[in-house]
């Protein structure tokens, strides 16, 4: 199992050819208090880079990018009654989807954890 | 030189610092651009923060606003002419919220003017106020002397603990009710209080030197009941006070009637006219407007923004002006302006998002009840 990367701020793990994808905990701290996701339900295909989701703030509406192409197994629908998950669990409970891969190759753009790390303090 | 261009180079022009921009960094706020000043969005987050307003107090730097002095000769005339509000009976120390108009009876800002012994202090909005003193200038005689008081700090200080907190270091301001103002000193500084606000909620506003800005600050900030708060939640926090943001909800297009402001023409000025746009303006408080600024339901989570298209089935009937999550209703709210045949309380319509219909509901405003200081009735 690992976990990859994006500089968009999602993170994918992956186990077999199934990806679960959320948003960082960076990205959850600058978006401040989730009060709105919208997921893409199952049997939905995006490319890399397709808008999958929406998250909204307080402040501001976001879209969620594909990080990786596939088609979509599962939305967390948790997700619509429990909003805040994205703050406090951004990289576990509050995850967005989970996709089959079409082409695990395109895992070989992301970062891992550690370059990951260093991208964001260098923002 | 093409406007383009003017374009680029305004776009060049740094943001401007507040007088309390340290301190604002040094307490975690993080810094926006608005109004060509950056400015605090928020501290801790603005869900925490909004709530702790309507619960405790929270103290805004709202600095970036102009504060602006009109003396010498007839300057009730003059203001008069270009505001729909009653100036001229306006009693010392005293404020009025009032609409500055263009010819057209379009508003070209929202303001607040008090009575002076010996002059008008307007506050403006910020984004605004360099165009509301060339219009001023352009508009009034000579003999009004227009000053921008950039050396004064602004702050409000709002929530149903404001006035406990701030009468513990000035007891004097106890005395005031919602739209009354004075001059008062504390440790040697100068301040001009007001109680009135942005939030809905009891509250002050305290004009001061920028010298002392951050000393005054610490002290109200040393207090349990208050913290720093961002304009994050002081966008939320109007919003479900029902109150409009000039340049969101209300714009040059918009006139007193459209922007559901009559309360602010006052009842001789009705009578009289005799200000910019009179024309229209009168003539929509008798026959009505064509639009008309409204509060929105929202069904659902999703938050309708800013923008948002409004229809009854396939008709766009109006737009949403702002919107966003109500932290004290625990839903999203919204404004917009919309057809007069579509402004009645109660009437359905549909936003869209994303390509999405969203339906929404008229709603009566404020959202959150108001709790402004009034003398009780007798």
């Amino acid at each position: 199992m690992s976990r990859y990367f994006t500089e968009e701020h999602e993170w994918v793990e992956v186990e077999g050819d199934i990806a679960t994808v959320g948003i960082t905990e960076y990205a959850q701290s600058q978006l401040g208090d989730v009060v709105f996701v919208d997921v893409p339900s199952e049997g939905k295909q995006f490319d890399k880079g397709d808008e999958a989701a929406v998250v909204e703030s307080v402040k501001a509406a976001s879209d969620v990018y594909s990080p990786v192409s596939g088609t979509i197994v599962e939305g967390n629908d948790v997700l619509a009654d429990e909003p805040a998950l994205v703050n406090t669990d951004p990289e576990g409970d509050g995850w967005f989807f989970k996709l089959e891969l079409t082409d695990a190759s395109e895992l070989d753009g992301l970062m891992d954890e550690g370059a990951y790390k260093k991208y964001v303090a260098g923002l | 030189m093409t406007t383009d261009y003017i374009a680029e180079m305004l776009e060049r022009i740094p943001d401007k610092l507040l007088p309390l921009d340290a301190w604002h960094r040094a307490r975690g706020g993080r810094m926006v651009s608005f109004a060509g000043y950056q400015m605090p969005v928020q501290y801790e987050g603005v869900m925490a923060e909004h709530l702790w307003t309507r619960e405790n107090a929270g103290l805004f730097d709202v600095s970036h606003m102009g504060q602006v002095l009109l003396t010498g000769e007839d300057v009730d005339g003059a203001l008069e002419s270009v505001v729909p509000g009653e100036i001229a009976k306006l009693p010392v120390n005293r404020m009025r919220y009032s609409l500055l108009l263009n010819d057209e009876g379009g508003i070209l800002d929202d303001l607040m003017v008090t009575r002076r012994t010996s002059d008008l202090y307007l506050v403006v909005n910020g984004a605004c106020k360099y165009d509301d003193l060339a219009y001023m200038r352009e508009t009034f005689a000579d003999e009004v002397v227009i000053t921008l008081l950039d050396e004064r700090a602004l702050f409000a200080l709002q929530g149903p603990k404001a006035a406990e907190a701030l009468s513990s270091l000035i007891p004097e301001v106890a005395s005031l009710y919602f739209m009354q103002a004075g001059a008062f000193t504390f440790e040697g500084m100068s301040l001009w209080i007001s109680r009135s606000g942005y939030t809905g909620e009891d509250g002050f506003e305290i004009s001061l030197d920028c010298d002392h800005a951050a000393a005054f600050a610490d002290r109200l900030c040393a207090i349990d009941s208050v913290r720093p708060i961002g304009l994050g939640a002081r966008d939320s926090l109007r919003l479900e006070a029902g109150l409009p943001l000039y340049g969101h909800d209300l714009d040059e297009e918009t006139s007193p009637i459209e922007g559901d402001l009559g309360f602010a023409i006052s009842k001789r000025r009705r009578a009289e006219g005799g200000f910019a746009g009179a024309e229209r303006v009168l003539g929509e408080l008798t026959g009505g407007a064509p639009r008309k600024r409204v509060g929105l339901t929202v069904e659902g989570r999703q938050p309708v923004r800013k923008g948002a298209e409004l229809f009854v089935g396939d008709r766009l009937v109006g737009k949403v002006t702002s919107g966003g999550f109500a932290p004290s209703i625990g839903a999203p709210i919204a404004m917009g302006m919309v057809s007069a045949a579509n402004a009645a309380i109660g009437t359905a319509l549909e936003a869209e998002v994303r390509g999405k219909r969203i339906a929404v509901t008229v709603a009566a405003m404020p959202f959150v009840p108001h709790r402004y200081h009034r003398p009780k009735a007798a």
